[in-house]
């Protein structure tokens, strides 16, 4: 079992990047240690910011900043993020278009006992909604890491959203397939397509493997760029599987499966089902509870996918 | 009923709770808990058996994170029975790590910092509005008042005139990142209230006869809403817990829940 967090992976690069470049400034709103940005603090104190429990001076701070020429990174737990300081990422980080990358931590169900306020299962249809913000949601630390150096690299708004502790690796060290704004094929199939985002992929992998020792060849895509989609995969999925199930830690509306359906009701009509979070106040649990609760998790898919083809 | 006493079996409850749950908000719990006990004991009406009539007091819990001291309270109150405290947290249970009016006697869903205060001046307002005898009470964390939110509230509570409304600053000094005044200083707390027209009153926070005196004080002002800054010791009552920053979120291991336990016996006998 992996025992690195995505957010320690954030923490790593910054740290590594920014001995080198003093324009990464870094934001927390009391959120430095269940971000993992405790080692980033200390050791770069001169760029570091503390705003207190702000959020939505948080995002104004980082907007002021870059628009001086910094390259900030924003962190808050993804619930206040993509809410409490929504207008805030509207107005001064995308129409403004500043170079502003809001991390939004504990992301989805992470929060799993501590109810609806710190969970974020509408966070993808807040900041994906706003003209000129990209979303992503990387799978494992291995994609974090490619994901954060192709953001440094680039100057454009955008959101990032991961979950609270370690998660199975999706890809192998040394082995990953990595292009920007491009879905990563895990496995290829002929009778279905998954995709998922972000933890979800570990579970749409895992039932990809063991729905091949059933017979049923799935075709597996790790959509971790929510916006811009890839619309090419999924057209591609589209004409060449039979139909697409989504699976993702979030709401039905304005999410991934609400996405992926709209690329193929425009170019290539086909069954798109989805598994998501239901539309009221999660069920209360830690988050694999939560996921199997919902069939979410590989089994859930499993099952769904052999409903589905019958 | 030796209400001091009372806080510290209380306290016994909130431990409880998190070292079986293995998760919980301690260092909060431990803070406010002479305010809980005054309001829900001695100050507030109500009750069980008129949490439905709309002149009952009303009560907001901003610094949701507490709430494990508000559930043990409740369940000591008779809203519901203890045992479901051994719910807290697990999978399915209403007892979530934030209050949620699906548990009796909790009036306002929170969890997320700086929205009850402005909750509490809707309540104010609408008492004043049907001329009801309910007073509204508010609980907020100091590092919570770096919230813009708070000041809106703030604002809004003294150009309505809001004599009904009392809100609590649990002023523990402490928050997740340090001290209050490393991560957002706010020094100068009582003058800020001041500044935006409030009563303001300055008690020891973890004092059951000075809380009580301000809330008593609070009931006789007109024409303003009163803020009584507390000024607690996070962690009250278990010496190794107390102003400790890491303590915030942390869960007791096997020995100091005994040690928890043990202390907080001593302290409430020594209330005798
Ligand atoms: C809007 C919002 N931002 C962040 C958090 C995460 N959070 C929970 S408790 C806490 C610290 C609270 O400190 P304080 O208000 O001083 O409370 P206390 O010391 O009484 O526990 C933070 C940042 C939150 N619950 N809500
Ligand atoms: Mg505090």
């Amino acid at each position: 079992m992996n025992k690195i967090a995505n957010k320690t992976i954030i923490n790593n690069v910054l740290l590594e990047e920014s001995a080198n470049d003093k324009d990464i400034v870094v934001l927390c709103s009391d959120s430095r240690g269940s971000a993992g940005l405790g080692p980033f603090a200390k050791e770069r104190p001169d760029q570091f910011v503390e705003v207190g429990i702000a959020e939505q001076n948080l995002v104004s701070i980082a907007a002021g900043l870059a628009v001086s020429g910094k390259k900030a990174f924003a962190v808050s737990p993804a619930s206040f993020l993509s809410t409490r300081s929504m207008e805030q990422a509207k107005v001064d980080v995308a129409y403004s278009h500043t170079n502003v990358k809001l991390i939004g931590i504990s992301g989805g169900v992470s929060y799993g006992e501590l109810g609806m306020t710190h969970q974020s299962a509408n966070d993808i249809a807040t900041m994906a909604s706003i003209p000129g913000m990209r979303a992503y949601l990387p799978s494992d630390r291995f994609q974090t890491e490619k994901l954060m150096r192709a953001l440094l690299k680039d100057t454009d708004p955008a959101y990032v959203r991961i979950g609270r502790n370690a998660v199975e690796d999706v890809y192998e060290e040394g082995n990953v397939p990595f292009e920007m704004n491009k879905a990563t094929m895990i496995q290829d199939g002929a009778d279905i397509t998954i995709i998922a985002a972000g933890e979800m992929v570990q579970g749409a992998k895992a039932a990809g493997e063991a729905l091949k020792e059933k017979g049923i060849s799935a075709r597996v895509l790790d959509m971790y760029c929510i916006k811009p989609i890839d619309e090419e995969a999924i057209i591609k999925a589209a004409k060449e599987t039979k139909m697409i199930l989504t699976v993702e830690e979030h709401t039905k509306f304005g999410g991934l499966g609400s996405m992926v359906a709209q690329v193929t009701a425009a170019n290539c009509p086909t069954k798109v089902v989805s598994l998501t979070l239901p539309d009221t106040p999660a069920i209360s649990g830690k988050s694999p509870a939560i996921f199997k609760y919902y069939g979410l998790d590989g089994e859930g898919i499993v099952k769904k996918v052999c409903e589905l083809l019958g | 009923m030796n209400l001091k006493k009372k806080a510290f079996e209380l306290r016994k409850d909130v431990v409880e709770m998190i070292y079986r749950a293995k998760t919980g908000h301690i260092g909060g719990d431990l803070s406010v808990m002479e305010i809980l006990v005054d309001l829900y004991y001695k100050q507030m009406n109500v009750s069980p058996e008129n949490f439905k009539n709309p002149d009952r007091d009303r009560f907001v819990m901003s610094k949701g994170h507490s709430v494990e001291a508000l559930y043990s309270v409740l369940a000591d109150r008779g809203f519901f029975p203890k045992e479901k405290l051994e719910t807290f947290a697990q999978f399915g249970s209403e007892f979530i790590g934030h209050p949620t009016n699906k548990v009796n006697g909790i009036e306002m869903n929170t969890g997320s910092l700086g929205h009850g205060l402005a909750v509490g001046v809707g309540m104010a307002l609408a008492a004043k509005m049907d001329k009801r005898p309910s007073r509204v009470y508010v609980v907020m964390g100091d590092g919570e008042l770096a919230e813009g939110s708070v000041w809106e509230a703030a604002m809004a509570g003294s150009h309505y005139k809001l004599d009904n409304l009392t809100a609590f600053v649990d002023r523990n000094h402490l928050q997740i990142s340090g001290t209050t005044e490393q991560v957002m200083n706010q020094k100068s707390q009582e003058q800020r209230w001041a500044a935006f027209g409030w009563n303001v009153i300055s008690v020891p926070g973890n004092d059951l006869d000075a809380i009580d005196g301000a809330v008593e004080i609070a009931k006789r002002v007109k024409d303003k809403p009163t803020v009584i800054v507390a000024h607690t010791t996070k962690g009250f009552g278990v010496s190794f817990i107390e102003n400790q920053v890491g303590w915030h979120h942390h869960v007791p291991n096997d020995e100091e829940y005994a040690a928890a336990l043990k202390e907080l016996d001593e302290r409430g006998a020594q209330c005798e």
